[in-house]
């Protein structure tokens, strides 16, 4: 195999290419409408079967895609940002349905203040709503991930839809090197959907997601799903085992870069995971037993591996490329729930917030998120979780506040009085 | 590893010089990352994009701290501090300057210690179609520079970046590029290899604790009116539309409400351009009935503005054309 380079929005639609998926519903939006670029041309110039339906929006794009899923067909989709939440009402809707389909989420942070740049808020967003997540952190990995998703949601142990989700710009725009697997060995690894009992279709009268009056029904649907998704752990780790021995690149529910003699882990997801590596592997030179853990898998969350590979490590350094306002990182959140009263689990976890609208984060911060970790080892106090930002940062939102304040003094006299900001205060 | 910057504007090829430039390294056995970079999606907006290319793996991301080549394809960058062009040059690195000035003259305005290498613009032609692609013309430049590619490697690296344009556009674009390519030979591998960050004496990142702020001022707003006059989008123009008011027939909406920016006033009957933040589209060219506008090369207008301002007014003519 010869790699090629790609983006990661070519890969993603190389991906539902191999997959040989039937219908695509469309919707375009920075950074994702590449992907869905590159597929209507394949399909345009006859490279690729299938259908290709461009919607109205992305609520009835999630509509469309669920609707085929339940039909018994292979349906590919991808959104991004505020597409994704556009369609929130239906991404929980078509879970519900067990509707085994794949969406690509290219990651871009949520408005307001409105950007385009990558940070996770907008596929965690969608982290309780049935869908399963995988994170990507190449593009090689979004390729992988779109096949490995198929076989995960289609699973007879899982049934449902699955959520590849890539950086927007760090990896969507992004060329690197990638193997494109040949389509004999996709077709071994993933055959047809064998959709079995999901037999929607037209002229056969049948009710799918019927409404339910009490909680005791509603408690029973919803369970079921949730047991469904907890399959997801162990289903994935046999999936991966055999994308490895097909195509022979490892593709677990975590990734652990050099964690074996590790004392301190970095923790993250995504693909300023690849800036840790390289972090690791510098402060190796050092001299500094680190390593990295990454969440392949986040939805069902990899509960076993993740207390596994911590297991006896003097700390954890969490890195949230995401925000939940009034509480801090997701992943720290979730991540101190895994470990609690659990033995050997690490004593210290220190959480930093870094990498939103796409904010670089630098080696230094790496380095430096590693001495402040050690500090805390040392004195047995956990500092506060910190937001990666810096003075000069700082320094120029105070020049853009400077004239945003003449300007607003110049046209507002009468707002934000002393006299409004006591009545505020009382 | 390698790590190159190319700073343009939106129109320019800035994107597939970097592609370019990613697949002839990738073809030359390196692994390759390449990247554009843009916000305003905009012509003449100021965009850049980047490649990395290395002997192994490449887990280095993002923002490009310490370039070994900066390549400027448009010098009015340079002048721009939000176009970023100078980020993480130091005597290290070679700065490529796509202008008509010289070296010296970039050297005293920029005091930079950087190796500064000029790429010399093309002289203006009757048909401006004619001009070489500078997109392509810097990727050329720029594999000279680093002396790490073979000269087929890059025409066969554009050939498979422009695959679906035609033959002509192709042999266009590999004339341009293996143009600037030879024009640099004298300075194939000026560029050298940047090394990475070491952890163990690292100069600790200045964070600093956010404080609480009343929404009043933390809250994403600007309430003044009209604020987006004071943004120059002027700037960005590369060609100027110019009216000939003999020639205009005075019916003055065309080109007004056709103007996307909305950059053209009525006054008294006649059509007015806003140069602060016409961004140089054309359309008001392309549309205008008796055809009184012109689209002239943005630097020769500042000349003839210049010219004027020092007294030369009569020469105006002369400096347009030389």
């Amino acid at each position: 195999m010869t790699p090629k380079l790609l983006s990661g929005n070519a890969a993603a639609a190389w991906g539902a290419r191999l997959a040989g998926v039937d219908y695509i519903p469309a919707f375009p939006i920075t950074p994702q409408t590449e992907i869905i670029e590159t597929l209507g041309s394949w399909i345009d110039s006859g490279d690729m079967p299938g259908r290709m339906v461009t919607l109205e929006s992305e609520h009835s794009m999630l509509t469309a895609a669920g609707a085929a899923a339940a039909t018994g067909v292979r349906v590919f989709s991808a959104t991004s940002s505020q597409g994704l939440l556009y369609a929130m009402e239906m991404l929980y809707t078509v879970a519900g349905w067990r509707a085994p389909f794949v969406l690509v989420n290219v990651s871009r942070g949520l408005s307001a203040p409105i950007t385009l740049e990558a940070d996770h808020n907008d596929i965690l967003a969608a982290r309780d709503s049935g869908f399963l997540q995988l994170h990507c952190a190449d593009c090689q990995e979004v390729l992988d991930s779109v096949l490995l998703a198929y076989r995960l949601a289609e699973d007879p142990a899982i049934r449902l839809p699955v959520l590849v989700n890539l950086d927007g710009f760090y990896l969507s725009f992004t060329r690197e090197p990638v193997d494109l697997p040949d389509e004999e060995a996709v077709s071994r690894f993933l055959p047809p959907f064998d959709a079995g009992e999901i037999r929607f279709s037209a002229s056969a009268p049948q009710s799918q997601a019927v409404a339910v009056l009490g909680g005791g029904p509603y408690s029973y649907f919803r369970y079921e799903t949730h047991l469904a998704a907890c399959n997801g752990v162990a289903v994935y780790e046999q999936i991966a085992a055999e994308f490895a021995s097909t195509f022979g690149r490892e593709r677990g529910a975590l990734e652990q870069y050099r964690c074996d003699d590790a004392e301190l882990v970095f923790y993250m997801v995504g693909s300023f995971a690849t800036k840790a590596r390289e972090a690791v592997d510098r402060l190796r030179d050092a001299g500094q037993k680190v390593g990295l853990v990454r969440p392949r898998l986040l939805r069902p969350f990899p509960l076993g591996p993740v207390e596994e590979a911590l297991k006896g490590k003097q700390a954890v350094i969490v890195i949230d490329q995401n925000l939940s306002m009034g509480q801090g990182g997701i992943l720290h959140t979730e991540l101190l729930a895994a470990l609690y009263g659990k033995p050997g689990a690490p004593p210290v976890v220190t959480s930093f917030i870094g990498g939103l609208g796409g904010r670089d984060i630098s080696a230094e911060e790496f380095y430096h998120m590693v001495t402040v970790t050690r500090q805390a080892i040392a004195s047995g106090t956990v500092p506060p979780p910190r937001l990666l930002y810096t003075a000069g940062e700082l320094r120029e939102i105070r020049k853009l506040q400077a004239v945003a304040m003449v300007e607003r003094q110049e046209t507002a006299p009468a707002r934000g009085t002393a006299a409004g900001k006591e009545a505020a205060h009382d | 590893m390698y790590r190159i910057r190319i700073h343009g504007r939106g129109g320019q090829g800035i994107k597939m010089a970097s592609r370019v430039l990613g697949t002839a390294l990738f073809h030359a056995g390196f692994t390759v990352q390449d990247a554009p970079k843009y916000g305003a999606e905009r012509r003449g907006a100021p965009i850049f994009s980047y490649v990395r290319a290395d002997r192994q793996a490449i887990n280095e991301r993002g923002t490009m701290y310490r370039p070994d080549l900066v390549v400027v394809a448009d010098d009015t960058l340079l002048a721009v501090p939000a176009a970023g062009t100078l980020l993480g040059i130091d005597a290290h690195a070679v700065v490529l300057v796509n202008s008509r000035d010289s070296a010296d003259t970039w050297r005293h305005r920029l005091n930079l210690d950087a190796k500064l290498v000029i790429l010399p613009s093309a002289a203006e032609t009757a048909d401006r179609a004619n001009l070489p692609h500078i997109g392509a013309t810097c990727a050329g430049a720029a594999a000279c520079l680093l002396g790490l590619v073979e000269r087929d490697v890059l025409a066969r690296a554009i050939a498979e970046e422009l695959d679906g344009l035609g033959d002509t556009v192709v042999a266009a674009n590999q004339a341009s590029a293996l143009a600037a390519f030879d024009a640099l030979a004298g300075q194939s591998g000026l560029v050298q290899e940047g090394v990475t960050i070491a952890a163990a004496d690292y100069q600790a990142p200045q964070w600093i604790e956010l404080p609480f702020e009343d929404a009043s001022i933390a809250a994403p707003d600007i309430r003044a009116a009209a604020n987006s006059v004071q943004v120059r989008t002027g700037l960005w123009r590369t060609l100027r539309p110019v009216i000939d008011y003999d020639h205009c027939s005075h019916c003055w909406w065309v080109c007004s409400t056709l103007c996307p920016d909305s950059a053209i006033r009525v006054a008294e009957d006649m059509p007015v351009i806003d140069y602060d933040h016409c961004k140089g589209c054309m359309v008001c060219v392309g549309v205008c009935p008796p055809h009184a506008i012109a689209g002239i090369p943005e630097y020769l207008a500042q000349q003839q503005e210049s010219a004027r301002a020092t007294g030369g007014g009569a020469d105006d003519t002369e400096t347009a054309q030389r």
